[in-house]
């Protein structure tokens, strides 16, 4: 059974529809990835399985559990956590709270204060970001900031993590850190959702892509498979391609 | 030298000794005092209940509640209504309650909207509140106001003090707490809290709910002081900008600015109202026009801006000192 | 008793009207400038003082002083906007912290008004009427003034739909509302848009003052009142939504003088009240709102 699946996910906006009867599965331990041009649906993709969007029709499960009608606070504490595109941390707090937030509230059972100090600075470290623990987080990089919402995603203890853009605005250098970040990520035994227009990082850590375009799944397969698709080719990756990237 | 180490070292633990100094001093305070500072100050500890307590849940997750004057003006009338039947304690119980309950209806309703409306909401509370007792005054009791028994200063002082305790020593914990945690989370990015795990709607409404409780206690204590009262008094709108413009004057981040928010214009209201109402409240609105300019943080925002500007200051004047020292050797 | 009913929708109606001209203007503020204005109540309080004040101290024609009340206080929204409001987006940490400063903003700004007219004018009722002869249409009784005052809300609500819809400043107002930032980078000049939108809400709130001082003895304290209903209409009709705006107030119109005159007077307001709390349950978006 996969761990996370959908069928015939939809969703309109009025007349408009933004996500038009996707079907998608991912496996416990895999790295996936979803790929299409900016509009293709991918964010709102990830809405409708963390609930931050109402599905219009269609079904979402976790673990064999239909996600549809539960709130994004009942969906975290099951076990699927997700970080923001436009990256949301608490700009008021300092980076440990942030990341506490998660160890408290992410679990289904009542956390004790000692454990979720521990639990928070357990993930500032796998992320690699303790020696800012203090720091008010709007001081920090965009790069930093994006550590500390994996962080705090992390801390809530998820079996699914869902990335939106994550590597989006970072230098190459960057990109490489945040690519062993992810492969880190798998290894502790989390399974990895991500979007991504970065094609050196999906091509390089994904197992599997999903090809979104105008809400519709276009294509499936391993990144050669994706690379090779013509209507990816055309639609996507050819302007990359042609763009000489 | 080794008083500024003393000082340092036993920070926490003046700090308290401080507090319990200001204890006895207030809780002392009728027996030296006279009849009309008593009643200075309680006003004053008045107007601290509704400026802490607003702060918790505004000043924490960003959505600006109007309403104190709908739950103060709560406990007004339900003093007005119950003081005959029940002991004055039991009422400020039941006041709070009362106020609790209906924030509970009010949150459930309005904390789903977009943080606008909610505001929007708990501005037309109050007027809906005063509507509705005039109403019922009128029409089904057949008065206009009621009048409250008075009684003694000193009860109503040591009731409020209660309450001041009680209640700063609540707020004190919740903002330490998990659920101050959760409140800050709102405030900083309520889509991210919500999906951290936080139950979002749940959070909002109790503590909302909470905060009115307080709000509702208060307006039962003040309520004898005012001898007599009716809808446009007890839901005088000004009793929701008063409190709200303190607890943003002292600073909302943690809960001593509030307070001393509430103090400073408390005293300077009572003082100068009086006689110049109308240029008082012209100060007061320019003043706050420049607070939310410039101090953003209140006047405890002033704090931290005044140590690095008064530091750099006062280290060039140490350092200097040294220099002469040593060129004189 | 249909007729009493009759009678009452069309006051209402006609009421409504300017509750609609008050709204629009509250409405186009926070639709573009993201200010929830407080003190619009304040503006129409303005307004009608003023209007009373050039009626007899000048024997200025009520209905002509909106030629002097009008530019005068869109300077005043102009210049609140272009300094205040703007300072305070600029160094506000987020948008949504900036809307709270804004309304806290206001608040002071409130009282700044509020207070000054109060010691300059004093707080007494001033008898402001004017039209106030009965006439008589489809057999019942009405105030000229009130067929007046509708008239001229509804071509000023025309008007300034036709503005916003088809002229380029208009065009310009709408793209600032929906995104200033692409709006500057397209080459409008959003601060000067920014404050000539709040302009001319204040403007529209003036005269709406001056509609209202025709029907109804003004003083310096009736800015409160007036704020409290523009709020209800515009969230009725939907923050940001002009016509909206107008068919809220037209509807808050005939409820207000139902209510009033087959119930209680004083219940108006709860009842919108109530109104509202059932309609945003159902709807958060209010009637012809956007999100």
């Amino acid at each position: 059974m996969p761990i996370l699946e959908g069928q015939g996910v939809s969703k309109y906006f009025g007349g408009l529809a933004a996500v038009s009867n996707v079907d998608f599965h991912i496996d416990q331990g895999e790295i996936v990835g979803m790929i299409g041009p900016n509009g293709a649906g991918k964010t709102t993709l990830f809405n409708l399985i963390s609930a931050a969007l109402p599905i219009s029709s269609g079904e979402i499960r976790f673990k064999g559990q239909k996600l549809n009608g539960l709130k994004p606070h009942q969906i975290c504490k099951m076990g699927v956590s997700r970080t923001f595109q436009e990256t949301k941390v608490f700009a008021n707090m300092p980076v440990l709270q942030n990341v506490l937030v998660g160890a408290f509230f992410g679990s289904p059972n009542r956390v004790l204060g000692a454990d979720a100090t521990r639990e928070a600075t357990q993930a500032l470290e796998f992320v690699g970001l303790s020696a800012m623990s203090t720091t008010p987080v709007k001081d920090l990089t965009l790069a930093s900031q994006k550590r500390t919402e994996v962080a705090r995603a992390l801390a809530t203890k998820p079996e699914v993590l869902l990335l939106d853009e994550l590597m989006a605005g970072l230098t190459p250098t960057e990109v490489s850190e945040a690519m062993e970040l992810v492969r880190k990520i798998r290894d502790k035994g989390i399974t990895v959702f991500m979007v991504e227009h970065v094609m050196k990082a999906i091509m390089g850590i994904c197992e599997r892509i999903m090809a979104l375009h105008h809400g519709e799944k276009i294509a499936e397969g391993t990144p050669q498979e994706i690379a090779a698709n013509k209507q990816v080719i055309e639609i996507y990756l050819g302007e990359e391609i042609r763009a000489g990237s | 030298m080794d008083i500024t180490r003393f000082i340092s070292t036993h920070r926490k633990l003046l700090l308290v000794g401080f507090l319990v100094l200001i204890l006895i001093f207030i809780t002392t305070f009728p027996l030296y005092t006279q009849a009309s500072h008593v009643r200075l100050l309680t006003t004053l500890l008045i107007y601290v209940v509704l400026a802490v307590s607003w702060a918790l849940f505004s000043g924490t997750t960003g959505y600006m509640s109007l309403a104190p004057a709908a739950f103060f003006g709560l406990g007004i009338y339900t003093m007005a209504l119950l003081q005959k039947e029940l002991p004055f304690f039991l009422i400020i119980a039941i006041g709070g309650l009362a106020a609790f309950i209906f924030a509970l209806l009010i949150g459930l309703v309005t904390l789903r909207l977009r943080g606008i409306y909610f505001t929007i909401f708990t501005f037309g509370l109050v007027i809906f509140m005063t509507e509705i007792i005039q109403y019922l005054e009128t029409r089904l009791w057949g008065q206009h106001g009621q009048h409250i028994d008075p009684i003694d200063n000193e009860t109503i002082f040591y009731a409020m003090f209660v309450l001041v305790v009680v209640t700063v020593l609540a707020i004190y914990l919740i903002r330490r707490s998990r659920y101050g945690l959760a409140l800050l989370s709102i405030g900083g990015n309520e889509e991210a809290a919500e999906h951290m795990g936080i139950n979002t709607t749940r959070t909002k409404v109790l503590i909302f709910a909470i905060s009115s409780f307080f709000m509702g206690a208060t307006g039962v204590i003040a309520a004898p002081s005012l001898v007599y009262v009716n809808a446009n008094i007890a839901f005088s709108t000004y009793y929701s900008f008063m409190p709200i413009f303190m607890a943003i004057f002292g600073g909302m981040g943690q809960i001593h600015g509030p307070i001393i928010g509430a103090v400073i214009f408390g005293y300077l209201e009572k003082t100068l109202r009086a006689q110049l109402f109308s240029y008082f409240m012209l100060g007061f609105g320019i003043i706050m026009v420049a607070v939310i300019l410039f101090l953003p943080n209140g006047m405890m925002g002033l704090v931290p801006m005044l140590q690095s500007k008064l530091g750099g200051v006062i280290s060039k004047i140490r350092k200097g000192g040294q220099a002469e020292q040593h060129a004189n050797t | 008793m249909a007729e009493r009913i009759l009678s009452l929708i069309i006051v209402g109606i006609l009421q409504g009207g300017v509750y609609g001209l008050l709204a629009m203007g509250l409405s186009l503020q926070y639709g573009v400038c993201r200010v929830l204005n407080i003190t619009h109540g304040e503006f129409v309080m303005l307004g009608a003082v003023l209007t009373y004040m050039l009626h007899i101290g000048f024997d200025v024609n009520p209905l002509l002083a909106p030629v002097i009340i009008g530019p005068l206080l869109f300077g005043l929204g102009f210049l609140l906007q272009a300094t205040l409001f703007r300072t305070l987006k600029a160094w506000a940490p987020s948008p949504a912290a900036f809307e709270g400063n804004a309304l806290l903003a206001a608040f002071g700004v409130l009282y700044i008004i509020e207070h000054f007219a109060r010691i300059t004018w004093g707080g007494k009722l001033m008898p402001s009427y004017y039209l106030n002869d009965v006439v008589s249409f489809l057999g019942m009784q009405f105030v000229k003034n009130q067929f007046v005052t509708f008239a001229i809300a509804l071509a000023l609500g025309v008007a300034v739909y036709l503005f916003l819809s088809r002229s380029r400043m208009g065009r310009a107002i709408r793209a600032t509302a929906e995104d200033a930032g692409t709006a500057g980078l397209m080459g409008v000049n959003t601060n000067m848009t920014l404050a000539s939108s709040f302009g001319l809400g204040a403007l529209l709130a003036g005269i709406g003052g001056t509609l209202v001082s025709t029907k109804i003895a003004v003083s310096t304290g009736m800015g409160f009142p007036n704020t409290v209903i523009a709020l209800i209409v515009v969230v009725l009709g939907g923050l940001g939504s002009i016509p909206g705006s107008f068919v809220a107030g037209i509807l808050i119109g005939i409820v207000s003088l139902l209510v009033a005159g087959l119930w209680e007077p004083i219940l108006t307001v709860p009842v919108y009240y109530a109104m509202l709390m059932v309609l945003l349950l159902v709807r958060p978006t209010g009637i012809l709102g956007k999100k």
